[in-house]
């Protein structure tokens, strides 16, 4: 068998090879046998496959699962009166039912969803372009020699230093509304009190500006560290030749900057997209539903609203996984047009 | 304002120099000023915490309420075992894969890759409901050990992908010399490469373990019933619909803060470094 298949693969590849292989010795061929690729790929390969085993196993198990687990739930009428569950002593079997792509239906034809929709997407570029022009702006500034300027790094990346949650019961202190520092100081200027988490206007402008504050360091240490791996001999060139600081700028700086900005440009759409911790803790997606995200009225369906809507949940988490999905899609493939290898 | 900074590289003028310190030194007072105002509510006497006074009366009896009659202790104790045994697993899973990934060439890397990258993008919303149930059924709600495992869905794919990127900056002349030596590629990776990717590995225990430190969906959903609360839960029982006890929320959050900070500061320069790293050589 062994023979045979050596043999064939041989011609296949011609002569020469047959001559190789006659010239390397029989023992060698046979011992490893190749009754396939499937075979041969395992004598090659068995180590990598055997070290990226425990996060495979780990990957089907707690995230495999449930994802799988998570699309069907979205195609029954699962809620928190019909699934299986424990009281006391009692387990109750589950009574939820198959109910195909109705939940999609309903969820899509609803207008709140397209509301949901183009709120996330504008909260989304509104948080990423803001942080990112900030960020840009202070890592310009510091990448300069100038007395201080450890100090103000320090300073500015303090935010980052403090877990997110933390930091936004800090903003909800300072915002609020009758006691609120902020407002306080705006009653010293003359000017009324700011109703900044009551009002869904002022409510979106806060969420947006207490992302914008936490994403800020993160933005500005990657693009530091950036700027600081452009040579200087380019901007030294390009004064000697008398281009403008704007022109070095433009054609030094930012393309020096491009395989750091698409990257981070990608997770922070990633993490403000799902950036739950803000939006749930300062607003709790209110006034009213104003400040509700995809991410926010997926866990409002399953974990605030009575009865908990399981399925329901489980679609809205479906639909954010698909249109993220095709965001990376759409961003990867702007990237190869570009022709950047990643 | 970007062109205005580009500008002004090199030699500045006095009023350059001046619109520079100008904007570094407001947006050092925006960055710093929220920390530093509860860092003072923290010390003003509970039923001061609203008063805009600078520390008149300095006392700690928000720190000693804090600890003595809330169950700040035990909500903290949750967390760090939680976050600490959700690093180790995380990093300690995730750490061969790493080096595999960047190691070897081998089919079905292209699509481990992806998939490390896709999970980042997605647990929460669409995890949350099946996990929910999951634990329900095995009983593991309002467990530790059910808040361990689900962070693991969150923990093992960036510490594969970042570990990546450390494993990158390691020479492969070293794994080379092992193989020489006669080490098997696990040998390799375990005697040579390992320790001398112990600074990543610490950066990447730390992004882990602040992570779950942070994490607040699925600890608010699947933790109730005071004593059992991560510090994320916790705060929020403070500062409800009803009440709010702003000062001990801001003695918390400093007890909170303070750990991260003095850690992060030390940590900072390696993660961006760590993160974007893994991204870009991907």
């Amino acid at each position: 068998m062994a023979a045979h298949t050596s043999q064939s693969v041989a011609k296949a590849a011609g002569d020469d090879v047959e001559k190789d292989v006659a010239a390397r010795g029989r023992s060698r061929r046979t011992d490893s046998g190749n009754r396939g690729g499937l075979r041969r790929a395992l004598a090659t390969h068995w180590y990598a496959w055997a070290m990226i085993a425990p996060v495979v196993l780990v990957l089907g198990v707690i995230i495999g699962w449930p994802l799988i687990r998570g699309v069907y739930l979205s195609l029954t009428d699962a809620n928190e009166r019909n699934v299986s569950r424990t009281i006391g002593a009692r387990h109750i079997e589950a009574t939820y039912e198959f109910v195909g792509l109705d939940n999609y239906a309903a969820v899509l034809g609803d207008p709140v969803f397209l509301q949901r929709l183009v709120w996330t997407v504008v909260w989304t570029v509104a948080c990423v372009s803001i942080t990112f022009t900030l960020g840009l702006v202070l890592a310009n500034m510091l990448n300069r020699n100038f007395r201080g300027r450890a100090a103000y790094r320090m300073a500015l990346i303090l935010p980052w230093a403090v877990p997110g949650f933390v930091s936004v019961f800090a903003w909800r202190f300072l915002f609020n509304r009758d006691n609120g520092i902020l407002n306080k100081i705006l009653d010293g200027g003359g000017i009324a009190a700011v109703p900044w988490l009551d009002d869904p206007t002022w409510a979106k402008f806060s969420v947006v500006a207490v992302t914008v504050w936490l994403g800020v360091p993160f933005m500005m240490v990657a693009l530091l560290g950036g700027l600081q791996s452009i040579p200087g001999e380019l901007y030294e060139a390009a004064e000697m030749d008398g281009a403008s600081p704007w022109q070095r700028f433009r054609h030094i700086t930012l393309p020096g900057l491009r395989a750091v900005s698409m990257t981070v440009i990608l997770l922070s759409t990633i993490w403000t997209f799902n950036m739950f911790p803000v939006i749930f803790l300062l607003t709790r997606g209110g006034p009213g539903d104003s400040t509700e995200i995809l991410v926010t009225q997926a866990f409002r369906e399953a974990f605030v609203a009575s009865p908990r809507d399981f399925a329901g949940s489980a679609t809205w988490g479906v639909l954010i996984l698909a249109l993220l999905m095709i965001f990376a899609l759409v961003y990867r493939r702007s990237l190869r047009k570009q022709g950047e290898v990643w | 304002m970007s062109a205005n900074t580009a500008r002004t590289r090199g030699s500045r003028s006095p009023l350059a120099s001046f619109g520079l310190h100008a904007t570094l030194l407001a947006a050092s007072v925006v960055a710093v000023f929220p920390v530093l105002w509860i860092l003072l509510t923290s010390l003003k006497p509970a039923e001061h915490a609203i008063s805009t006074d600078f520390v008149k009366q300095p006392t700690l009896g928000n720190y000693e309420y804090l600890l003595e009659q809330s169950h700040f202790l035990s909500w903290f104790a949750n967390s760090v075992l939680v976050a600490g045994v959700t690093t180790v697993l995380g990093v300690f899973i995730a750490a061969t894969t790493g080096y595999a990934v960047s190691r070897f060439k081998f089919p079905g890397m292209k699509p481990l890759m992806w998939t490390l990258l896709i999970t980042q993008m997605f647990p929460m919303a669409i995890l949350i409901v099946p996990l929910y149930n999951l634990m329900g059924d095995l009983g593991l709600l309002n467990q530790p050990v059910g808040l361990i495992i689900t962070y693991l869905t969150i923990a093992v794919p960036f510490c594969a992908w970042m570990m990546k990127g450390f494993f990158d900056t390691i020479p492969v002349e070293i794994d080379e010399s092992g193989r020489v030596d006669g080490l098997n590629p696990f040998g390799t990776f375990w005697r040579l490469i390992l320790p001398l990717a112990k600074p990543g590995l610490a950066v990447t225990g730390f992004y882990a373990f602040i992570t779950a430190w942070g994490e607040v969906a699925y600890a608010s959903a699947f933790m109730v019933g005071e004593e059992n609360l991560t510090l994320a839960g916790g705060l929020q029982t403070f500062v409800t619909q009803y009440t709010s006890n702003w000062g001990a929320m801001s003695a918390a959050s400093v007890l909170i803060a303070i750990p991260a900070a003095i850690f992060f500061v030390f940590a900072q320069r390696h993660l961006v470094a760590g993160m974007t790293a893994g991204a870009t050589k991907g």
